[in-house]
């Protein structure tokens, strides 16, 4: 653009670039002068709370990072785990929360995109996805759009890719009514000694760009998702990136291609803050300068001028280090797959970003300053009002049901608990053929091609717990993710983690941040499971309303003979049904507590490592020991739910079952309430004793409920009920309601 | 015998099939690129599920017009056997090889689940090892299931006993209920005339092994086999 004239820093333009005057000094320091426009552009996304992780930082720093199986930890692109035979696992969680608020398919798709590369920009190939995903009530006017637009894009994106999406959670709680999330996860398999990273080294090496010409799409992005939203949000919609799967596809086996050769040197992504966060990063970690020579990228539109170059997030674009004299090679790979490939840059040994457009220098900063000396806050932090009212709340004002049928009727009916068949009936989760366990259970199952491994993989969250008590809410995220590997049949490995949250500088909030992260902290810490990864989405906010607390937890586990995996439902007639772990008279924050009484008070249930640790050991022990034939895990909707689960989930017939519960509490907390490490398993009756030596070894309290038999479904005196009519009201409750 | 699978630019089911024919039938295969102009000497081509150039336009519009498609058609006209899965049977479609159109799924959304399949005709290279009215359960994944063709193809292909497999329910019923998308007659898969090229909207290789739970698809394979042996 020869005639554009570039606007003068003002203060206003420096508040629109959501910079606080403490940053913009910060700025002037660092670069020893006042910014131009494409600079202060530059900074503004760099240090949005989206690419900083300027208010969580500190924080994040607590997390247990390392541990014997661990590759590579926080900082990279994805998070790596060693599973042996010289081969490892490699992923990532991520939200995408805002841009799906807006442009529900677009934004969801894009997400998926996004995690994608972050995938196989480290040399791994994809093999599976996951998702979790928060809808506002289901009587919300934009719940049904909302839900069918990002179930759509997932499902229009992670198809068409071809890898499958084998398993997730979909909530609805009216906290979400402003603010959704999307957090997509995915997983890929990597070679030992083929891992790439996203570093810039060896100055003189070309910087690559590859992928999709680079449009005006998408352009603050990562400012849009630091900020809380207001009526004035959906004309942001211009900045939601639209995503090209199919152009990701071509991407994905140009880059894995060309990454079997021996011609990389570093390879990132461009998702957030699109060509500067991938330059800017690249040469912090090699500990280097990258020039970028802007009028060589490829473009989509005509006058597009360096601070949109340098701020679009257009999709499905990479950047490569090459080492020099292989551009030819690289060139090659990229257009059999008709993919545009272009050198824009070299790497320097200054340590400076510069940005050249047509022969003028358009930026110089130090590229470290960006990605790493960004502020940091150590904002302040103080104990929310509302908890001193939701921890009022005692079940003795509770009158007690009479009727239980009903009650269970209605739960197995809540959008929460309800089969979410048809959000994954969307999802393609068979194909590359690795898929054991599908959809529906506690944890997908998949194997290892080529090894008699199985990976098993869950993610988990009770938003409702994390916002009675954020501390223990957030432990339970962490050990309810392990205890659905384990009743697989996997040993947990490592987390990666999406913290969902309102707006930082508000004090409650910082509270909230502060007290999950350290619940995730200390569980993962007793359970031995680092965590590798993940990301942080503040200002999930809308005029002022904040959501629950949603600290999102994937957890990755290690099946070591796939044959020897487990599920959740029961098998045979005649089998011994047991429980692990102890029932507590408890119903704060239950679903039974919402959907019936409308009350979300209380105190969620407690959890005690040391009795997490003892049952999942057990579990653990007895289906390697091929003792059990069903393990399900007690979580939403308590023991009742659970036994349902167990009897009408199997693919293939349903099973009944008599429960008698010998216990001297209230029939609803007996029922729903939703005591935590509890197992339900089943055995055959020859394998009782054996069964009971090992929980006896690992001091876990058990107790034998019932037997295994008939078509319907008795527990105590309280509920009776043919298994057929609980499973149409659990299976049709979501399908009639979008 | 040696299997080709057809890699075109967007199919994702390339790699299933290959390691179904490598690693469970243990025979030779390899990949070919949709860009060639000559096929290596092959017994059997699958085209293999996906999305071939995103399926942007209409599934196997583009595909059609991939370099590799003249020999293919070259190959099934001198009697090579040429199997479809399901985005490779709307590409046979698209390129005339089989009779018919797709169109998308009733419902509108992409449906990924377990179906029921009855077998109309077992003489054919890739049925011979079933018995005609056997079920078999089989995985679909795709959003452009809906098959129609007009009043005299579909009378067409019942005159040549033409139809492969009909969606039915767990007893060999053919019902509606039992039809996942919507397709004309239940129809899920279709021969030509000679019986040398199969399509089929199932997903043969994704239940091929007792580790993913169902190997009702190696019928498909071994018959292949049988043919050649």
């Amino acid at each position: 653009m020869d005639n554009f004239k570039e606007p003068e820093i003002t203060e206003e333009l420096i508040k629109e670039h959501g910079l606080t005057d403490e940053e913009y000094e910060k700025i002037k320091q660092i670069l020893g002068r006042d910014p131009n426009y494409t600079e202060l552009g530059i900074f503004s996304v760099m240090w949005s709370e989206h690419c900083s992780y300027k208010s969580s930082r500190v924080f994040l720093k607590n997390f247990p990072t390392s541990g014997e199986h661990i590759i590579q930890g926080p900082g990279e692109n994805a998070g790596i785990v060693d599973i042996g035979d010289g081969m490892a696992i490699v992923f990532k969680m991520e939200s995408h929360n805002h841009p799906s608020f807006i442009e529900p398919y677009q934004g969801a798709a894009t997400g998926v995109g996004g995690i994608l590369r972050d995938i196989f920009t480290m040399g791994a190939r994809p093999i599976a996805s996951l998702n979790s995903l928060r809808f506002g009530s289901f009587d919300h006017p934009k719940t049904r759009y909302l839900l069918n637009g990002v179930v759509g894009g997932i499902s229009g994106y992670g198809n068409c890719i071809g890898v499958p999406t084998v398993g997730g959670e979909t909530y609805f709680n009216k906290c979400y009514n402003g603010n959704i999330l999307v957090n997509v996860f995915t997983l890929g398999l990597v070679k030992k000694e083929r891992i790439f990273k996203g570093v810039a080294c060896g100055p003189g090496n070309p910087v690559i760009y590859v992928g999709s010409k680079t449009g005006r799409d998408g352009i603050h992005g990562a400012t849009m998702a630091s900020e809380e939203f207001d009526e004035k949000s959906v004309e942001r919609r211009p900045t939601v990136q639209v995503g090209d799967p199919f152009t990701e596809k071509l991407l994905l086996e140009a880059c894995l291609e060309v990454m079997s050769r021996d011609c990389i040197v570093g390879i990132q992504d461009m998702g957030a803050a699109g060509l500067t966060c991938s330059s800017c990063e690249m040469a912090s970690r090699g500990g280097t300068g990258i020039e970028i020579d802007l009028s060589k990228v490829p473009r989509r539109e005509v006058g597009m001028i360096p601070y949109e170059l340098m701020l679009s997030e257009s999709q499905e674009r990479m950047l490569l280090v090459v080492k020099e004299g292989h551009e030819k090679e690289v060139e090659e790979v990229f257009k059999k797959w008709d993919l545009d490939v272009s050198v824009v840059g070299s790497v320097t040994d200054d340590g400076l970003l510069r940005v050249m457009n047509d022969g003028v220098m358009v930026a110089e900063i130090p590229a470290r300053a960006l990605s790493e000396e960004s502020p940091v806050y150590l904002r302040p932090k103080e104990r929310p009002e509302y908890l001193s009212m939701t921890q009022r709340f005692s079940v003795d004002n509770l009158p007690e049901p009479t009727e239980y049928t009903g009650i269970f009727l209605k739960l197995l009916g809540s959008p929460n608990i309800a089969s979410k068949g048809w959000v994954y009936g969307q999802y393609d989760h068979m194909v590359r053929t690795n898929t054991v366990v599908l959809p529906g259970s506690d944890a997908a199952v998949i194997r290892v091609k080529g090894t008699n491994k199985g990976i098993a993989m869950t993610v988990d969250c009770n938003s409702r717990y994390c916002y009675l008590d954020p501390y223990v809410g957030g432990m339970i995220a962490v050990a309810e993710a392990a205890r659905n590997l384990v009743c697989s049949g996997a040993k947990p490995l490592a987390i990666t983690d999406c913290l969902n949250f309102g707006n930082p500088e508000k004090p409650e909030i910082m509270w909230q941040f502060e007290q999950a992260t350290n619940g995730i902290s200390d569980a993962c810490k007793r359970l031995n499971t680092p965590v590798v990864g993940g990301n942080v989405s503040f200002y999930n906010e809308t005029q002022g309303e904040g959501i629950y607390p949603t600290p999102t937890v994937a957890m990755v586990g290690i099946i070591p003979d796939i044959n020897l995996h487990q599920t959740q439902w029961f098998k045979d007639d005649g089998d011994v049904i047991v429980m692990l772990g102890k029932i507590y008279e408890e119903l704060g924050g239950s679903e039974y507590l919402a959907v019936v009484h409308g009350i979300e008070e209380g105190m969620p249930p407690g959890i005690e490592l040391d009795l997490e640790i003892a049952v999942q050991n057990t579990c653990l022990e007895v289906i390697q020991k091929g003792i059990i034939k069903s393990a399900h895990d007690c979580s939403e909707g308590g023991i009742a739910v659970a036994l349902a689960e167990c009897c009408f989930s199997g693919p293939k017939f349903n099973r009944g079952a008599t429960v008698n519960i010998s216990k001297n509490m209230r029939g609803d907390c007996l029922l729903f309430g939703e005591s935590q490490s509890r197992i339900i398993v089943s055995l055959d009756k020859g394998n009782l004793d054996h069964f009971k030596e090992i929980a006896g070894k690992n001091k876990a309290p058990f107790n034998i409920i019932g037997r295994v038999g008939g078509d319907r479904l008795v527990i105590n005196e309280l509920i009776d009920c043919p298994v057929e009519v609980l499973k149409q009201r659990w299976k049709r409750a979501i399908e009639e309601r979008v | 015998m040696k299997f080709g699978v057809i890699v075109f630019p967007g199919s994702n089911c390339d790699h299933d099939c290959y390691h179904v024919i490598k690693h469970i039938l243990k025979q030779e295969v390899g990949f070919i690129w949709h860009k060639e102009d000559r096929l290596p000497p092959v017994d059997c081509l699958i085209l293999p599920g996906g999305f071939s150039h995103g399926d942007y336009l209409r599934p196997g519009a583009i595909a059609k017009f991939s370099p590799i498609m003249k020999e293919i058609r070259k190959f099934a006209y001198n009697g090579g056997l040429v199997l479809g899965i399901c985005n490779g049977f709307q590409i046979l479609l698209e390129a005339g090889l089989l009779p018919g159109v797709m169109m998308t799924n009733r419902s509108l959304k992409f449906i990924c689940d377990n179906v029921y399949l009855r077998l109309e005709n077992n003489e054919t290279p890739f049925t011979n090892q079933g018995k005609v009215g056997g079920v078999f359960k089989m995985p679909i994944a795709h959003f452009d299931g809906n098959y129609y063709a007009d009043e005299k193809t579909l009378q067409e292909l019942k005159d040549n006993h033409q139809i492969v497999f009909r969606y039915s329910s767990k007893n060999g019923d053919i019902t509606d209920d039992a039809n996942p998308n919507g397709a004309f007659w239940n129809i899920s898969g279709i021969c030509n005339k000679e019986r040398n090229v199969l399509g089929m909207m199932p997903h043969p290789e994704r239940c091929a092994e007792g580790i993913l739970g169902n190997e009702d698809g190696r019928v498909i394979f071994q018959s292949i086999m049988k043919s050649f042996a």
